[in-house]
Parts: C-alpha cells; structure tokens; sequence
C-alpha cells in the first residue's frame, strides 16, 4: 500500500467516524428537543425530519399570515366531502344540538362539551388561507375556540407531547405536537365568515391548523386524546396521512 | 483566429484536473437532486393544472393559464372524464427530501466555490471578454467549432457565454427556484412572510417556481445537448474522473 493511499484511507475513516459521530450527536439533541416527527422512519424519513427540526428551530411560535377583510375569498372551493351518514344527517336536522366533543387521555379533567360550550369557553376569530396541498387555495374568516383554551380547561398533564383528533369519518384522524396544539391560530371552528360553519366546510367543528396544509384541518370533529407518545395510535406514524403516503408535518 | 484564452491549465494529464473533487462530487448531487425534483414537481402539476396570479387561486376562479391534460383529482374540472392516478404522497416526500439535496449540496459547492476562486477563475468572464464583441465571437465559436480554440468548447475552460449561462443558473435561477418554492411553505410563511407577500402572494409564488423550475429544465437539454455536441463521453469522463484524456486529439480531429 503506497502511502497516499494509506493517508487518503486514514482521511476518510476519520470523516465518515466524525460523520457518524456528528449524525449520532445531531439525533440525540433531536430527540431531545422534540424535533423527530412521528414518521421519521423510511425512505423519506430523512426529508421529513429536516423539514420539521428547521421549521419547528425557525420558528416554532410564528404567526400564520393574517390578511385583511377585503381579502376574503368570494367564492371559497369546498372540497369535496365523504358522503354524510344517517346519524351525521340526523344530527344536521336537530342542528347539531346533541354534537359533543370529548377530551381524554392525558389530561386532569376528561370533558364532553358541546358546540356551545365551547362558545361559551372562548370566542376568537382569524383571515387565514386555507391552502391545499394540490396547489389551490383561498381565505376565509374562521371564527372557533382556540384548542389551547380547550387544553386548559382539560388539564394537559405536562409529559403531554401530542394532541390527537379525530372526525365522524373513522378513517381520517390527525395530530399535532404541542407547539402547533398551544398556538394562538390553532382553533376548533364553528364559524365561518361570520356566519356558522357550514357543512361543506366542515361544520358543525372543524380544527384549523393555519400553519399547516388543509388536509390537517380535519372536518367534523368529536374526540381529542392527549398523548405522550404516538405509538400505540394506528400504525405509529402520528396520523392517518402518513398510513396513506403523506407526510405527518405538512407545515411544507 | 481567436485570441487564446488564458487558462490556468496548459498541459494535458498535469496534477490539476479539469473539475476539482468537489465540483465533481457536487454536479452529480445536483443531477440527481433535479431530476428527482423536475420529476415530482411535474407530477404535482397534475394534481391542479391550472395557475394563477396574486395571493389565492381555485377552481372557482379564472386561472391565468391552465394545462389541457388530465388531473390527478375528480375536483379539477379538465374536459377529460378520467382522473390520473394520485402519486402526489411519494411525490411531495421525495420533491422535498431531494430540495434538502439540493440546498446542502448548494451550500457546499457556494462555500467551496468562493474559497477556492471557483467562480473567479473558471466562470467569471476573464478580463478582455467583457465585451459584446467577445460574446459574439464566443457563440460562433460554439457553433463552429473550427477555431482550434480548444478552451472554446468546454475541453479546458468556458468561454465567456458559457461562463456567463453557469453564472445565471447558480445565482440566479437556482436561488430563486428555491426561494419561490420555500414561499409555498405555509410554515416556512409563517416564520418569514416577506419570502412570499414581495412576490405578490402565494398563487404568483407557485406560477414563478412552475416558470423557473421550466427555465432550469431548458438549460438541462442545451447543457447535455452541448455536451453531446462537444463530445459526450470526454466531458462526462472529465465531470466523473476529472482528467481529459486525449483531449486535443478529439478536439482537433
């Protein structure tokens, strides 16, 4: 072996071990800040993970953009809904009076609330975009109850990492971590364009996650569950999206 | 006869290569991570063929211009009464996990390329070439070929349309591919607003990163149809090994 060569091999061991070493380093702090999405395995996993380590470092607090009232779209695109069932249909004719919300899991005090009781609880309003991940997108007034006040009155015990919802449609259930479930634009929405959220939309409740894509902003709400950890929900990749191919975050 | 360019190579098979190490390693990073990106960011298109100006855009409203193709959703109204297979879930994944490719790559070939008078030397048009004239001559150089200038067509360096063709796609286009693509990021909106309200909205950011993305994949043909023309597997050879082997003799048949 000529020299060069042993000096060239004793150059790349040392940078693929100090690779290696960083790599290891880099995960622990990682992990130990928050900053590995449930879906971190796979293929993708590494695009997925360095997408939300940068976005929740970024800007972990930021505001979604607001926009002014001029700015509403006049013809918002509702998209398209699976076909309600009888006792979705039942409940539009008794409008909505018997729609309860229940909040378990890892919290001091599990509650049902129905849509009143969360107007009762808190009332704020947002001009956010709704954008799609196909490309489209427009802006609406959502009027709800910010999760966050919701959390509160539960109690979150403080190992909680990740808020669970799900819908009257079983097979499409969601998640977010803490930073987006305590943020002041995350709402449970019943009203739109001061009027009652319609159907189409999502009404009677739908959560509004402005700083992610629609398909996070799941419609007909009825259960959250407060977790530490995401394993044990369906496959263990934080939502339904990731079991279909999409990515938990989608904050990109 | 043109006058001969001043290169910092002035014989064959010396220590210096044509690419160094990095540029080598960084171009084949690039390929991949473009063509992954061309390849998903096409299929994206699919899922709304249809673009717009200022900040919102959908179906219930006029586009600018829209593609006549079949979507990949039943919501899109296109004229054709099928819909496409949804490959938008592996599409996204690997459009972003090849971005990141791309920006780290371009991080390192920027940083690289600075400190080791990359740019200075080998794509900043030299002194005297600073001149209409000198474009002039340079472009029926490349369409000729017959000047016996071997630096003229890329074996030892770029002339100066080459020069100024490399220094438009890495600080230009690349950069505001990126930038158009990271105003499409409702989380990265969030932390930095002004990347997507300073181009007029979120729709006018999509319509840009669709018409750069188009720019770069213009340059990919000419790139590798140039190649082809000066000979494909000796400037490949050169971008892989970094040496041009028997370079004068291809040159001067």
């Amino acid at each position: 072996m000529s020299p060069i060569s042993r000096r060239k091999l004793i150059a790349g061991g040392a940078i693929t071990a100090a690779g290696v070493a960083g790599l290891a380093a880099a995960d622990r702090i990682a992990r130990r800040h928050g900053l590995i999405p449930p879906d971190s395995g796979g293929l993708y996993g590494p695009g997925e993970t360095l997408t939300y380590a940068a976005q929740r470092v970024m800007g972990k607090h930021a505001l979604a953009r607001e926009f002014p009232r001029g700015m509403i779209s006049k013809a918002p695109f509702m998209n398209e809904v699976a076909p309600p069932t009888d006792a979705f249909k039942k409940q539009q004719a008794a409008g909505f009076r018997d729609w309860r919300l229940v909040v378990d899991g890892m919290v001091e005090h599990p509650l049902t609330l129905s849509v009143a009781d969360l107007q009762a609880l808190a009332r704020r309003n947002q001009i956010t975009e709704v954008v799609c991940e196909e490309g489209w997108s427009y802006v609406a007034e959502w009027i709800g109850t910010p999760l966050s006040a919701v959390l509160q009155e539960a109690g979150t015990l403080p190992q909680v990492r990740y808020i669970v919802y799900r819908s009257i449609q079983s097979d499409w259930w969601e998640s977010i971590d803490m930073a987006d479930a305590l943020h002041p634009q995350t709402f449970l929405t019943w009203g739109m364009n001061d009027g009652d959220l319609p159907v189409g939309f999502g009404g009677p409740l739908r959560m509004r996650v402005p700083r992610q894509l629609g398909y996070k902003s799941v419609k007909y709400i009825t259960h959250l569950t407060a977790t530490d950890s995401m394993k044990k929900f369906g496959k263990g990749l934080g939502s339904a999206s990731p079991e279909g191919g999409y990515a938990w975050y989608a904050g990109i | 006869m043109l006058p001969r360019m001043a290169t910092a190579v002035s014989q064959p098979r010396v220590a210096a290569p044509r690419h160094t190490a990095v540029v080598r390693v960084t171009h084949w990073l690039t390929v991949l991570a473009f063509l992954a990106l061309a390849i998903t960011g096409y299929l994206l298109v699919l899922s709304h063929p249809r673009f717009y100006w200022g900040e919102i855009g959908n179906v219930n409203m006029k586009p600018l211009f829209s593609f006549h193709v079949p979507s990949s959703r039943d919501t899109v109204p296109t004229g054709y009464n099928y819909v496409l297979p949804d490959e938008n879930g592996w599409s996204r994944a690997l459009h972003f996990q090849a971005a990141w490719l791309l920006v780290l790559t371009g991080i390192v070939y920027g940083i690289a390329g600075f400190a080791s008078g990359h740019f200075r030397r080998n794509l900043f048009p030299q002194r005297g070439e600073r001149s209409w004239q000198a474009y002039w001559r340079a472009l029926r150089g490349v369409q000729t070929r017959d000047d016996g200038v071997q630096s003229y067509n890329g074996a030892r360096g770029y002339n100066v349309v080459q020069r100024t063709v490399y220094l438009g796609v890495i600080f230009v286009l690349f950069p505001a591919v990126i930038w158009t693509g990271l105003a499409l990021s409702p989380g990265f909106n969030a932390a930095f607003p002004f990347f997507v309200d300073v181009l007029g909205g979120r729709q006018s950011a999509r319509t840009l990163h669709f018409f750069v993305s188009d720019l770069l994949v213009v340059f990919l043909v000419v790139h590798v149809v140039m190649i082809a023309l000066a000979g494909f597997w000796s400037r490949t050879r050169a971008m892989i090994t970094g040496r041009v082997e028997n370079a004068g003799a291809e040159e001067n048949p």
